[in-house]
């Protein structure tokens, strides 16, 4: 069979020194009604070039960035992957390693884990960060979790922007359906695309826990963080700053700078390729005097017997598998695979390539609407700055879409299905994958 | 006068820290063919200096760091890695080739529905495989991981009690449960009632009747439990639970101990998640990405996450609208990366295959539990599943304990097994060898055991203060958490190397 190595010979052996003659006997204690019922109705295996056939067939049926010109963006980007990021990640010994238990043969784990704690950090301005949790919209939700463990009871009123990406929205109020003690509330934005901020302040008083806002927001605005954070810090409230492109923080100023508590996002960007949405890995940052608080894995330095240097994980108190019904979380798992990939592509692109990577999205992005507007009749929708994704109006969109899957183009991601206020409305992402004849394609096809 | 340089291991040391390497300037990212952005596209006042401390390496030199990372590593296909519960089986290499496939990898999740159409059968049918291996109704491929799988399949038996004008508060957690059981419920804004096993390490359906009340919502079980015992009573355990209007939630993951020898969903289960990183052979990573889909029965499917895929017309779609559904527990459709290869192993394998797979992981276990038995004493003598768990009573004459005898499996190249867990047997030993290893393998990591038994006995120092061999020998876990050092910072790096730490 596939996978057991085992020839009849072994099984007879194995089943003499167990003492049995029929390896049933080994689960007869199982009760017969479920055993005579347990018959796996699937077809019989397959050789590896069929497998390979099935799947190279289902993946035909799928548009794939290397075909396509995608203008997506939402949470989920198309960027350049460097062939060594996996060749990296497909060594078996970062691939098929379990949660670094036994630090002593899991060292390359642990220090790539602390190297990529340490590079969360750099990039959101944050003191200690985590070694990741399952993907951005989980990270807001866990955010906002971890923010009710340290505010009072007095204060549980949550405030979200309609601007932070709709699957997140949706999600803080998933996990916060379980907890009765959490009133959620949505903040509009404004004419400028960001979280309107006179109506943020408004809402802001001695109950609230606290303020989430995308950074940049699912329409790719810049918010104002200096502004939300004074507004924030006035009323006692934290705040949750949430990046679903974290290129952008190589070109702009970190949550951290402006003071925000938390700051978290989806590192899919790093390295990562789309996969249809996963898996990628959500990155968890905090300030210091909060680590205890964190959800998830954190890997910690230390010395061995020895006096050498070497890493493990740590406060690991606060997780379930210590503290069962009283842990931070019941998370323990850190997307390890994706956080290394995004540790390697971060280490190659180093300080200066990450700066130079992000000004080449945030050039093409802003030349591409500059033209479409001015060639295409693309109306702009929010005057905010952006960072590499914009909102346009496009007249008679769906007929425009249309024309545009024709040449092989998706140009962007309709907004209406989330914002009925915004109608005809589309999110175009630009990156350093849409080359300059891509642009010229996008901005005949949406003209008409 | 030539001074002599010092000399370090030739392999098996650790690299410099990314931040303590490199020159300033130095870059792996090399992009010519464009100018600069014209920095007055976005106003000064947003802009951020360089990331102050990010690294600056060439590609070689990035990637030497990597390679130097990984020698420090255990895995799978260099080491025996018999974590209990954890079932470290092969992860097949045809899987990694086909989640590469552009059709695959590099797909938008927000693209038109039509063009995903590949990606949506690929799921659809994935879904109804799961169903039909664990005998459940309708499954949800979205949870990230078993964790999320758990907090998912609490969330909708919430929802459906709630439906049911029948809120309750308390979750039934057996004492040898995964922590992550009392951690969701707590997360799912229950009370959690631990109960205990009985003298044969199993539920007692009297015990349960005894807690169970109608404000109890739901018993999470492990079958087999985490002791590699079968929970023979589970069909009495649900009645009872079932009597007093409660559900049964199984924790699945020990699924690879019961494909084709018993369905969950006969067992009186109404919802159930499992580790697809576990049964199903996709890669550990490290410590995830993992898939933690939940299957329930026909009563509850109204209650799944969103969105959920649908056939209409020969076409694939996703539809969101379903009122009574939990909401969306992430972003997008899970995490199809790791979903293509559990699909792809399931593909690989067959019916047949699966149920050949549990067959042999008993056998593989069974056989460690027989030539071990003499050597360590049994946590319960009753016949095992896919694990098994031994303690260290017998070492611990001589001083030695669980945490030795797992250091000292280091020294002979082994990873030891799941250690200290479940928390009702007194230093655990938790043994899962999985089917794919061969009857050499395990003789050679019995005859380990073995040596380190007589090791404890006739020189005990030895097992004391071992691993001697690995690139780092035990660490000072008590120090991380008492002044935690979490990250690198530029001062800290001077200190260090001023007292020689480095």
């Amino acid at each position: 069979m596939r996978y057991t190595p085992h020839t009849l010979d072994d099984q007879a052996r194995m089943l003499r020194t167990i003492g049995i003659q029929d390896i049933k006997q080994l689960y007869e204690h199982v009760p017969a009604r479920l055993r005579e019922t347990a018959g796996i109705r699937l077809p019989g295996g397959l050789a590896e070039v069929a497998v390979r056939r099935r799947l190279a067939n289902l993946a035909a049926k799928n548009a794939a960035a290397t075909d396509w010109s995608f203008f997506l963006g939402g949470g989920i980007y198309h960027h350049a992957i460097p062939s060594a990021v996996d060749a990296v990640v497909s060594r078996s010994e970062f691939a098929t390693s379990y949660t670094p238990y036994q630090p002593e043969v899991s060292q390359g784990t642990l220090q790539a884990l602390y190297e990529f704690q340490t590079l969360v950090c750099q990039l959101t301005g944050m003191e200690a960060a985590n070694a990741g949790v399952y993907d951005g919209a989980s990270a807001a939700a866990e955010a906002v979790l971890m923010s009710r463990r340290i505010q009072p009871l007095s204060r549980r009123q949550v405030l979200v922007s309609r601007a932070l990406h709709p699957h997140y929205r949706e999600v803080i109020r998933t996990y916060a359906r379980n907890l009765e003690d959490v009133a959620l509330q949505e903040i509009r934005f404004g004419d400028s695309g960001a979280t309107d901020l006179e109506r943020l302040r408004a809402a802001l008083g001695p109950s609230t826990m606290c303020v989430v806002l995308g950074y940049p927001n699912f329409f790719g605005v810049i918010e104002d963080l200096a502004s939300a954070q004074a507004a924030c810090a006035r009323a006692g409230a934290h705040l949750i700053s949430v990046t679903t492109e974290p290129l952008a923080l190589g070109l702009l100023k970190p949550p951290g700078f402006f003071g925000a508590e938390i700051a978290v996002g989806e590192g899919q960007s790093f390295g990562v390729p789309m996969n249809l949405g996963g898996p990628g890995f959500g990155f968890f940052a905090t300030q210091r005097r909060f680590i205890r608080n964190l959800p998830g894995r954190l890997v910690g330095e230390t010395v061995d017997v020895e006096g050498r240097r070497g890493f493990v994980l740590t406060l690991a108190t606060r997780e379930q598998h210590i503290r069962r019904e009283r842990a931070t979380s019941n998370i323990c798992t850190s997307q390890t695979l994706c956080a290394l990939a995004a540790t390697v592509f971060l280490s190659l692109m180093g300080k200066t390539g990450l700066r130079r990577l992000a000004e080449i999205n945030a050039a093409r992005a802003h030349q591409a609407r500059a033209r479409l507007i001015r060639e295409a009749r693309a109306e702009a929708v929010f005057s905010g700055p952006f960072f590499n994704e914009f909102v346009v109006r496009v007249r008679d969109l769906d007929r425009a879409i249309r024309r545009a899957g024709e040449r092989r183009i998706v140009p962007g991601i309709e907004l209406s299905r989330w914002y009925p206020e915004l109608p005809e409305a589309l999110l175009v992402c630009v990156t350093e994958m849409n080359e300059r004849e891509e642009v010229e394609r996008l901005v005949a096809a949406l003209a008409g | 006068m030539s001074q002599r340089l010092p000399v370090k291991r030739a392999f098996g040391c650790a690299p410099p820290l990314l931040f303590d390497s490199g020159s300033p300037g130095r870059s792996g990212f090399f992009w010519p063919e464009e100018d600069a952005f014209p920095a007055a596209e976005l106003p000064a006042e947003l802009l951020r200096d360089a990331v102050e401390g990010f690294p600056e390496l060439g590609e070689l030199e990035a990637l030497r760091h990597f390679t130097q990372l990984s020698h420090l590593n255990f895995g799978i296909e260099s080491q025996f890695y018999p974590l209990g519960s954890c079932t470290m089986k092969y992860n097949p290499k045809v899987n990694e080739t086909v989640a590469r496939f552009p059709g695959f990898a590099h797909i938008h999740p927000l693209a038109p529905v039509p063009l995903l159409q590949g990606a949506l059968e690929l799921l659809y049918e994935l879904e109804g495989w799961l169903a039909e291996i664990s005998g459940m109704d309708h499954v949800s491929l979205q949870p990230s991981a078993g964790a999320q799988g758990e907090l998912t399949g609490l969330m909708l038996i919430r929802a459906y009690l709630a439906d049911c004008g029948d809120a309750r508060q308390k979750i039934i957690v057996p004492d040898t449960a995964h922590g992550t059981n009392p951690a969701s419920s707590t997360l799912c804004g229950y009370e959690v009632i631990q109960v205990s096993s009985n003298e044969q390490g199993v539920m007692d359906p009297a015990t349960v009747a005894r807690v169970m009340n109608e404000e109890v919502a739901a018993l999470m079980i492990t079958n087999p439990n985490t002791l590699g015992l079968f929970e023979k009573n589970i069909e009495a355990v649900a009645g009872a639970v079932h009597a007093r209007g409660g559900l049964v939630y199984l924790d699945g993951a020990n699924l690879n101990a019961l494909m084709g020898i018993a369905k969950p969903g006969h067992m009186g289960v109404d919802v159930l998640h499992m580790n697809l990183h576990k049964t199903f052979s996709t890669p550990h990573g490290g410590g995830g990405p993992g898939a933690g889909p939940v299957a329930v029965k026909a009563a509850l499917r109204d209650y799944l996450p969103v969105p959920r895929i649908e056939k209409q017309n020969g076409a694939y779609v996703l539809s969101e609208d379903h009122p009574k559904s939990v909401g969306r527990v992430r972003s997008f459709l899970g995490n199809f990366g790791v979903l293509v290869r559990a699909y792809t192993y399931i593909l690989s394998l067959g019916g047949d295959g699966l149920a050949e797979a549990s067959r042999m992981a008993l056998l593989n276990a069974n056989y460690i539990r027989k030539r071990l038995e003499k050597h360590y004493s049994l946590a319960y003598n009753e016949p095992c599943m896919h694990e098994c768990v031994f303690t260290d009573r017998a070492q611990h004459r001589f001083g030695v304990t669980t945490l030795d005898i797992a250091k000292r499996l280091l020294d002979y190249g082994f990873h030891p097994p799941t250690i200290y867990f479940p928390l009702v047997v007194s230093g655990a030993l938790m043994i899962e060898p999985t089917e794919t290893e061969t009857p050499e393998t395990l003789d050679a990591f019995i005859d380990a055991m073995i040596a380190i038994a007589r090791e404890a006995k006739e020189n005990p120092e030895l097992v004391k203060t071992a691993p001697h061999s690995t690139p780092v020998r035990r660490l000072d876990e008590a120090r991380a958490a008492r002044k935690p050092v979490l990250r690198w910072e530029p001062e800290r790096a001077e200190r260090d190397k001023e007292q020689g730490m480095l």
